[in-house]
């Protein structure tokens, strides 16, 4: 498929997504209460079927946190970029890891250094750092003094 | 008088136990929790961090040459291909062609690599299953390799040759020489490998079988790599989205479907014998010319995001940068093969024995450093 044929079939699927061609990959951005739905219309749509998520990235924008996926179909090889943001002081987005099961432990990493909470997500915590520790480190505003005992 | 001896049932109530960090077929710092009922694995969660050392977080206050040298330290086994990761985004977006001797040479040390990390792979998965003689067998073989790498690099195992441009170093003299003796070498005794453990009967009821995944369930779980491939799952990125020279060569994907431990152990031995047609192909005709392009000392990225996927030896590697045109990444991510495979272990491992979690674990090859990052 075409990016132009996958912008429009997505768009049929969801008209409040924002689609535009960068660069390298066809990027999609989706507001955080409508991705869910549309994640299992890209995987189960037979002309879509974005069945294999190869990265999932929890960013800090400054006002806003926010997560990328980078989805890829395993039969067409056809790559996009979908995001979706969060508001910073309480982030929350759908989880997706009922859909790709490989999002559990990518949401559980994103939880850890940004704190974004992703709803109904069967098992999130810490994944790498411990369960004591304070803030989320891969924020911008971030200070590392929190966690120096000595 | 007797005693007399009272023979109860055994309860059956799950227990947990912990299995690492400190574990010799954990291959490193994992620690792993098992839910066990009797000998019988229940569940399985995995622990990680315990060799978490913020990398992404370093990468934010680091040139991209800086960068080269930490992505050294994710899969160590793997370096080139990492190196080559951050080498190929920069140059992507700096739009810099680089020469064609270093897209070869680049190509060649990488499935040396490969060769030498499946080597590795191939000794300690044998030992996880009690046949010690793999270990010195597999070692003795990498060794050659570490030796090229050596001479041309300067170091054995975390090289960094790659840098933006090109390569850190022309290539040794001896190179060509050696790769070639190393190719003959290696012919005859792969062959032995297989007499010693594909074939062994011990090894293939111990493998047959055991921990079995659907092509759907690895796309799902995203396990990529040689334990993907033994699944179905055509995921080689050099095939897909070809980069270096591997557009010019020619070279199967080695694909199994039955998706059980043996078949990933035997996507593992028939992957050496391609990276192998791979370097005979090439190692003849390297072409003539510089081996970088000369760069700026400072490089800064222009505004945007970059992404990068390289086959790493233990699956698809990923870098992902958003820059803001500074001198410094924004934000960095690493796509690690080893945490997708290892998210897939729970599911891979219920209902088998603890002994089989061994053998499941040796199957996936994980490095923990790559994982942990």
């Amino acid at each position: 498929m075409t990016n132009q044929e996958l912008k429009d079939s997505i768009l049929k699927i969801e008209p409040t997504a924002v689609l535009e061609e960068g660069k390298q990959y066809l990027n999609l951005t989706v507001a955080s209460d409508k991705w869910h739905s549309l994640a299992q219309q890209l995987k189960e749509n037979k002309d879509l079927a974005f069945d294999y998520l190869f990265n999932l990235t929890g960013v800090d924008y400054g006002d806003t946190l926010g997560v990328v996926y980078h989805l890829e179909s395993t039969t067409f090889h056809h790559v996009m970029v979908v995001r979706v943001s969060a508001d910073r002081q309480n982030p929350q987005i759908p989880t997706i890891c009922d859909i790709w099961r490989t999002a559990e432990f990518h949401e559980r990493e994103a939880f850890d250094f940004f704190g974004i909470k992703f709803t109904n997500h069967p098992d999130l915590r810490r994944i790498f750092l411990d369960e004591e520790w304070k803030g989320y480190p891969l924020r911008k505003d971030y200070d590392s003094s929190l966690n120096q005992s000595y | 008088m007797t005693e007399e001896i009272i023979i109860k049932e055994a309860p059956e109530q799950e227990i947990s136990i912990n299995m690492g960090p400190q574990h010799p077929s954990t291959h490193g710092v994992l620690r792993l929790v098992l839910s066990l009922k009797g000998e019988m694995v229940q569940k399985v969660e995995p622990h990680c961090g315990y060799i978490h050392r913020g990398i992404e977080k370093m990468t934010e206050s680091m040139t991209y040459q800086q960068i080269i040298h930490l992505t050294d330290r994710l899969d160590y086994l793997s370096a080139h291909m990492n190196n080559a990761a951050v080498c190929l985004a920069v140059e992507k977006a700096l739009d810099i062609e680089v020469p064609e001797r270093v897209k070869v040479i680049r190509t060649i040390i990488e499935e040396l690599a490969r060769i030498a990390s499946h080597q590795l792979w191939w000794c300690s998965f044998g030992m996880d299953l009690g046949g010690l003689t793999c270990f010195f067998y597999g070692l003795r073989d990498r060794e050659k390799i570490l030796d090229i790498f050596e001479e041309t690099t300067g170091s054995r195992l975390i090289q960094s040759y790659n840098c933006p441009g090109g390569l850190m170093a022309d290539l040794h003299p001896d190179f060509q020489r050696k790769v070639k003796e190393f190719i003959v070498y290696f012919r005859k005794l792969l062959p032995e490998y297989d007499e010693l453990l594909s074939g062994n009967i011990i090894m293939m009821e111990r493998s047959k079988g055991i921990g079995v995944m659907t092509k759907e369930q690895a796309i799902s779980y995203g396990m990529t790599g040689p334990s993907g491939r033994g699944s179905g799952f055509s995921c080689d990125v050099r095939k897909h989205h070809p980069y270096h020279a591997y557009d010019k060569v020619k070279f199967n994907e080695v694909l199994r479907t039955e998706g059980d431990t043996y078949a990933r152990y035997m996507v593992r031995i028939d992957e050496m014998r391609e990276s192998m047609n791979i370097i005979e192909q090439l190692i003849d005709n390297i072409p003539a010319g510089d081996f970088a392009v000369k760069m700026k000392p400072i490089i800064k990225l222009p505004e945007g995001e970059y992404y990068q996927r390289v086959e790493a030896a233990r699956g698809e590697f990923g870098i992902y940068i958003i820059s803001k045109g500074e001198k410094y990444p924004y934000r960095m991510k690493f796509r690690s093969p080893n945490f997708s495979n290892l998210s897939a272990l729970d599911a891979l491992t219920r209902g088998h024995k603890i002994a089989d979690l061994v053998a499941i674990g040796g199957s996936l090859d994980y490095v923990i450093p790559d994982i942990d990052r």
